[in-house]
């Protein structure tokens, strides 16, 4: 077989091109509407996007599962036209970002304490213990401390170790954030972030690092985000809320976390850690979309606005099949109610 | 020479080409250009389209070569820029600081050089007597009908990706180590300070052996090579003169290659220094600078991979920046050092007779 030479490359190019300039021209195509950010709500996203996009066909959306962090910087450069946080932005951010930025909660997430023990029996927690343990202050499982609030279960003599996120994630922020808010200590020596200097334990990436870690680790403890841990089907512990009930985390408990929690500010960057309300979960968080309230690009802020109204009422209902809590209905009001109208 | 020799013949049939009406080889002006005599007219005398297409090629070929110094500049012009903020505040104290705490705003990364340092070196001691003893065997002892399928799986090892490593060091190895090597480790070596302490598996020797592994394959494929390169000249003077197989080895074929193997060592450690996901997934990501080997560790590029997508304050992202600046800084001074280290070792090491001729070029 002869090798095609430059000149028959030159004519076939020239073809391609012809045949490009010839082919019919979307110029109708919908705008594409870019988001970037947080991973833990994409598995929703995910789902919700494509499901929007089945009923409004003119609607696309391309979001990137970048990070939080990724996505406020995408969105202060302008680069996406949404972005999406688990974290609230910072005041210095939001001073710095060219026009004002809306948090918009979409749903809330939780974490639990996953725990690797032989038999997995159940396990009940205290804020004061966790906050003990996530200190590096107890060693072992047979501790006192921990056998004082679960009487009925054997802990056997096993090392406790401690594994946390080694990268950074809305995950850990939502635990920080816990952490910070029941234990003065914890909050003077680590505070609050997606990623803090953790006193004591290993680091393993991501909720799958960290399941693969406590499970191959007898005596692990760690904690995870919801979602995966009820789908990877791992022991975790019930933990007490300010009622002083041992509560097991699960979307529902999440939303009675919402429903309780005081939401005395505007514009929605609230925490929901540590509510009250006695069926409460305590280590709760929202997850926002992150919108300028006066976007350059009227049509597809229109697009998108339409887009976050239904997430906000029939889109719910997708969260709670994928264990993400729903947003209790009173919120979900206050939430459309506060949107901005784009005309 | 012969390359040179194509291209005038190709500038000939273009022209030729041109002049004629009639060709029988639009598609193929290299068969033309055997029919012409080699070597017959000079590029540079060429008029018209030839000298043209002639001076286009060479703003090309010069392009091309000076991308290399703009992408360089850029890369650290880049580093430099994100990093400024933390370079002016931290200053020297940021590789000294041994306190990293992105909620506070304290960054000190001789917790990531000194875990990027040891187990690259644990990784490099491990890997280059291994890769240069299956060099040796493959191209010295083994059968040949074993050479080729042993080569071929060699170069297969080179190509796994490193988060598939990582996958396999996180569940088969790491619980292994756990449970069989590290505590007999500990037994036989209890003694030593860096054999002590509490085990979790994870750990900066787990990240060391998984980066051995990796690169492995890389200097094995390298020094096989070099190996082959060796003039059967050199042995079968050995050979000659009665020496044993060993003797060969030592006498003839390792003094000649000495400085290619080292370069080729220092291959497999720009890998290491760089290495990710893998260590990632298997040393414990723990800011913190602790003897034992058994303890949770954490290199440059694990932190930047972990923190990067999520830093939000503005003095995170620049810390993060130093780091990746300090990264290219080690690897270049690893680099530069190696340099220095196979330029000299012919003139320390090798034989007299050999020193006249050093082996250029190989990296």
């Amino acid at each position: 077989m002869k090798i095609p030479g430059p000149w028959s490359l030159l004519l076939l190019l020239l073809l391609a091109l012809a045949w490009l300039s010839l082919a019919p021209r979307r110029d109708e195509s919908p705008p594409l509407i870019n988001g970037a950010g947080a991973s833990f709500p994409y598995p929703l996203y995910a789902r919700w996007f494509a499901a929007y996009e089945r009923l409004d066909p003119t609607a696309r959306f391309n979001y990137q599962a970048i990070g939080s962090g990724g996505g406020q910087q995408q969105l202060l450069h302008q680069t996406v036209d949404f972005g999406a946080s688990d974290s609230p932005m910072r005041r210095t951010l939001l001073e710095a970002a060219p026009g004002k930025i809306l948090h918009v909660p979409m749903i809330a997430g939780a974490d639990v304490l996953a725990y690797n023990l032989p038999g997995s029996p159940p396990l009940h927690l205290t804020p004061a213990i966790i906050a003990e343990i996530f200190l590096g202050r107890i060693h072992d499982w047979n501790d006192p401390r921990l056998a004082r609030i679960n009487p009925e279960t054997p802990l056997p003599p096993l090392p406790l170790v401690v594994v946390h996120r080694s990268d950074g994630s809305g995950t850990t922020y939502i635990f920080t954030d816990y952490l910070s808010k029941v234990s003065p200590e914890w909050s003077r020596i680590a505070g609050r972030g997606t990623a803090v200097r953790w006193p004591t334990g290993i680091g393993a990436k991501g909720n799958e690092g960290v399941a693969g870690q406590i499970r191959s680790l007898p005596g692990a403890i760690g904690y995870l985000e919801l979602a995966f841990a009820v789908q990877n089907r791992i022991a975790y512990a019930a933990v007490q809320n300010l009622s002083g009930n041992f509560i097991l985390p699960s979307p529902e408990s999440v939303t009675q976390a919402l429903t309780s929690s005081t939401l005395d500010r505007d514009d929605f960057r609230i925490s929901i850690a540590n509510a009250e309300g006695p069926r409460a979960y305590p280590i709760a968080g929202l997850t926002w979309l992150l919108l300028y309230e006066k976007p350059s690009d009227r049509r597809k802020a229109q697009k998108l606005l339409a887009f976050v109204r239904w997430c906000l009422t029939d889109g719910q209902a997708l969260a709670s099949s994928l264990d993400y809590a729903p947003l209790p209905p009173r919120l979900r009001e206050r939430v459309l109610a506060s949107l901005p109208e784009i005309q | 020479m012969r390359r040179r020799e194509r291209h005038a013949g190709a500038f000939r049939a273009l022209r030729t080409q041109r002049d004629q009406t009639v060709n029988d080889h639009p598609s193929d002006p290299l068969s033309i250009a055997h029919s012409a005599a080699p070597g017959a007219g000079s590029l540079t005398a060429s008029a018209g389209f030839g000298s043209l297409l002639d001076g286009g090629f060479r703003i090309l070929i010069a392009g091309a070569g000076l991308s290399v110094f703009a992408l360089a500049g850029l890369l650290g012009w880049e580093l430099y820029r994100g990093a400024e903020k933390a370079l002016s505040r931290y200053g020297v104290g940021f590789l000294t600081g041994s306190h990293w705490d992105p909620v506070a705003g304290r960054f000190g990364a001789l917790p990531f050089l000194y875990g990027t340092f040891v187990s690259s070196t644990i990784a490099l001691l491990l890997a280059f007597p291994l890769s240069v003893a299956t060099a040796l065997s493959l191209t010295e002892f083994a059968p040949f009908w074993i050479r080729r399928p042993v080569r071929a799986l060699v170069d297969l090892m080179a190509a796994v990706p490193s988060v598939v490593w990582g996958l396999w060091a996180m569940f088969e190895m790491v619980p292994w180590l756990r449970q069989a090597a590290f505590p007999f480790l500990q037994r036989a070596f209890g003694w030593i300070p860096l054999f002590q302490g509490p085990i979790y598996g994870v750990s900066l020797l787990a990240g060391a052996l998984i980066i051995a592994m990796m690169i492995t394959p890389i200097i094995t494929s390298l020094a096989i090579e070099i190996l082959r390169a060796v003039p059967p000249m050199l042995r079968e003077a050995a050979w000659a003169l009665g020496a044993t197989r060993w003797e060969v080895i030592r006498v003839a074929v390792l003094p000649y290659v000495r400085s290619a193997l080292v370069g080729a060592g220092v291959l497999g450690l720009g890998r290491a220094l760089g290495e990710t996901m893998a260590v990632t997934m298997v040393i414990g990501n723990r800011p913190e600078i602790l003897l034992s080997l058994f303890a949770p560790g954490y290199t440059l590029a694990s932190v930047l991979v972990n923190e990067f997508a999520e830093a939000t304050s503005e003095e995170h992202l620049a810390a993060l920046f130093e780091i990746g600046l300090t990264l290219v800084a080690v690897t270049l001074v690893v680099n530069f050092l190696a340099r220095l280290l196979i330029h000299n070792i012919p003139f320390f090491f090798a034989p007299r007779t050999l020193r006249t001729q050093p082996m250029e070029g190989e990296r």
